[in-house]
C-alpha cells in the first residue's frame, strides 16, 4: 500500500509539471516526485516485522527476518541531500531567470521567442 | 484541454507503474536470502564468492556473530553506517562530489557580494532564544556524526543540522554573514582528507578507501576502524558546504 | 498501524494536490514542507530511522528555507 501512495504522489507530481505554467511550481512538483521515489525505494526493502538494522543487545545474532533491507536505506540517505543541492541550483537559477526576463510565468517572460 | 491532456498522462504513467508492481516482490514479503544486503547484515561479505552469484547460486551466510565481542568484520553497530562508509564508500565519495559540484553551482549563478537585508527587524523572541538554542543544535549536530556508527544518524544529517544553525543565525541577525573563506577551506581541506584517507587504505590494505584500523569492541565508541573518523569528515564537509548554499542564497549583486 | 500508514498516505496525497495548485506560491511551499514532514512517519514506520532524521532535518528545515528565501528574493513578482 505505501507502493500505491508512493505512484500516486508521482502521478500527482507529472499532473504538476504538465499544468502548471509558473517555474516555481515546476521546482515544487519535482521536489515531490523526489519525495514520492525516496518513499518508493525505502518500501522495496521493508520485511514485515522486521527491526531497524542496528545490532543492539536485544538483537545480538543475525537471523534472516529479523531486519528490514538496510541497503535502500544506504542509498535513500545520499539521494536526499543531493536533493538539496539541485533544488538550491534550481532556486538559484530562478532567481537569475526573474531579474533577466522579469517573470517566472512561462508565458509572461519579455525577451524569450515563441 | 491542458488539464485533460496532463490527467490523462499522468493516470497512464500511474497505471504503467502499477502493472510493473506484480514484477517485485509485495510489500513487506521481501526474501532477504534472496538478496546481497544478507551479507551485509550478517557481515561476512568477504567471504562470497562473486562467481556463484554472478551464475546464480544463492550463498546463504551461517555464522552467528554476538553484539558486544570483537571479531565482526566492520565494527560498527549501524549496519546503514556500515554500508555508506565502508562497503560502498566509493559511492559516498561520488555523491559529496555531486553536492561540491551543486554548491559550486549556486555560487556561480548567484556570485554576490553584498548579504540581502530582510527589511524589517528581527523578532525579540528569535533573537533572544537563538543565543540560547544555537550551542545545543550544534552540539546536537556534532552528536549525530560522532555516534554515527552506533545509533541511527551519521554525517549527512549531522551536516544539516549545523547548517540549520547558521540558517537560524542568518534569520535571526541582520548583519550576519558567514565567513565564506573559512566554510570553503573546511569544505576542501575535508573533501581531501577523505580521499587521503582512501588513499592510505590503498597502501595499507591493497584497496581504496580500506577499513585500516583496528575494529574494536562492537558497540563502544572507539570501534568500528576508520568509520567515525570518515563519518566526522562527510559530516564537517556537508555541514560547511550547506552553509555554503545558505549564505549564498542570501548573497546580492551591487546596485 | 495499517490505517495510520493510509491515514499519512492520505494527508500527503491532499498536501501534494494543494501544493500544485495553490494559487499563491506561499501556500504551495508549506504545503510541500508538511508533506516532508509526514513522509517522516511513513519512513519510521518502514524502520528507517536514519532516514527518518535526514529527512526531518531536510524537508522541514533547509528546503523549505531556501524555497522561502528564494521567494522572497523575488519579491514583487507576478504571484504576490
Amino acid at each position: 500500500m505505501v507502493y500505491a501512495i508512493s505512484i500516486i504522489l508521482i502521478g500527482i507530481g507529472i499532473y504538476g509539471l504538465m499544468t502548471q505554467k509558473n517555474l516555481f511550481k515546476h521546482l515544487i512538483s519535482l521536489s515531490i516526485i523526489d519525495t514520492a521515489v525516496n518513499i518508493f525505494i525505502i518500501a522495496t526493502g521493508y520485511v514485515e516485522g522486521g527491526k531497524a538494522p542496528i545490532y543492539t543487545k536485544s538483537l545480538p545474532n543475525f537471523a534472516i527476518g529479523k531486519f528490514v533491507d538496510p541497503l535502500p536505506q544506504a542509498l535513500v540517505l545520499t539521494a536526499i541531500v543531493i536533493g538539496v543541492g539541485t533544488l538550491a541550483v534550481g532556486a538559484s537559477l530562478l532567481v537569475r531567470i526573474r531579474e533577466k526576463h522579469s517573470s517566472i510565468d512561462v508565458e509572461n517572460m519579455k525577451g524569450v521567442e515563441e | 484541454m491542458r488539464r485533460l491532456y496532463a490527467i490523462l498522462v499522468g493516470a497512464g504513467l500511474v497505471y504503467m507503474l502499477f502493472a510493473f508492481l506484480g514484477t517485485i516482490s509485495p510489500y513487506g514479503n521481501v526474501n532477504l536470502s534472496d538478496r546481497v544486503s544478507a551479507h551485509f547484515l550478517a557481515k561476512d561479505v568477504n567471504s562470497v564468492d562473486a562467481s556463484k552469484w554472478v551464475s546464480g547460486d544463492k550463498q546463504i551466510p551461517s555464522k552467528m556473530k554476538v553484539f558486544g565481542k570483537k571479531g565482526f568484520e566492520d565494527g560498527s553497530a549501524n549496519v546503514v553506517t556500515s554500508i555508506v562508509v565502508n562497503y560502498r564508500s566509493f559511492d559516498t565519495l561520488g555523491e559529496v562530489t555531486v553536492l561540491f559540484a551543486s554548491a559550486v553551482g549556486v555560487g556561480l549563478i548567484l556570485g554576490g557580494t553584498r548579504r540581502m537585508r530582510y527589511g524589517r527587524k528581527p523578532n525579540f523572541i528569535l533573537r533572544v532564544s537563538t543565543g540560547i538554542l544555537l550551542p545545543l543544535i550544534i552540539l546536537f549536530g556534532v552528536y549525530i556524526f560522532v555516534h554515527g556508527h552506533l545509533t541511527p544518524g551519521g554525517g549527512f544529517p549531522g551536516g544539516t543540522v549545523i547548517a540549520a544553525a547558521v540558517l537560524l543565525l542568518y534569520l535571526s541577525n541582520e548583519e550576519f554573514s558567514l565567513n565564506m573563506v573559512v566554510s570553503k577551506s573546511l569544505e576542501g581541506s575535508m573533501g581531501s582528507l577523505y580521499v587521503i584517507f582512501g588513499l592510505i587504505g590503498l597502501a595499507v590494505g591493497g584497496a581504496f578507501l580500506f577499513n585500516f584500523l583496528p575494529n574494536g569492541v562492537v558497540g563502544s565508541l572507539f570501534s568500528a576502524g576508520v568509520v567515525p573518523l570518515v563519518y566526522m569528515t562527510i559530516g564537517l564537509k556537508v555541514g560547511s558546504e550547506l552553509s555554503g548554499v545558505v549564505a549564498e542564497i542570501h548573497e546580492e549583486r551591487e546596485g | 498501524m495499517s490505517a495510520l500508514i493510509w491515514l499519512a498516505g492520505g494527508i500527503m496525497i491532499v498536501a501534494a494536490v494543494f501544493a500544485v495548485e495553490a494559487k499563491k506560491i506561499l501556500d504551495a511551499v508549506i504545503a510541500m514542507s508538511a508533506l516532508s514532514l509526514v513522509s517522516v512517519f511513513l519512513f519510521i514506520a518502514m524502520r528507517a530511522p536514519d532516514v527518518a532524521i535526514t529527512e526531518a532535518s531536510v524537508g522541514a528545515g533547509l528546503v523549505t528555507a531556501v524555497l522561502l528565501v528564494t521567494l522572497f528574493r523575488m519579491k514583487g513578482g507576478d504571484d504576490k
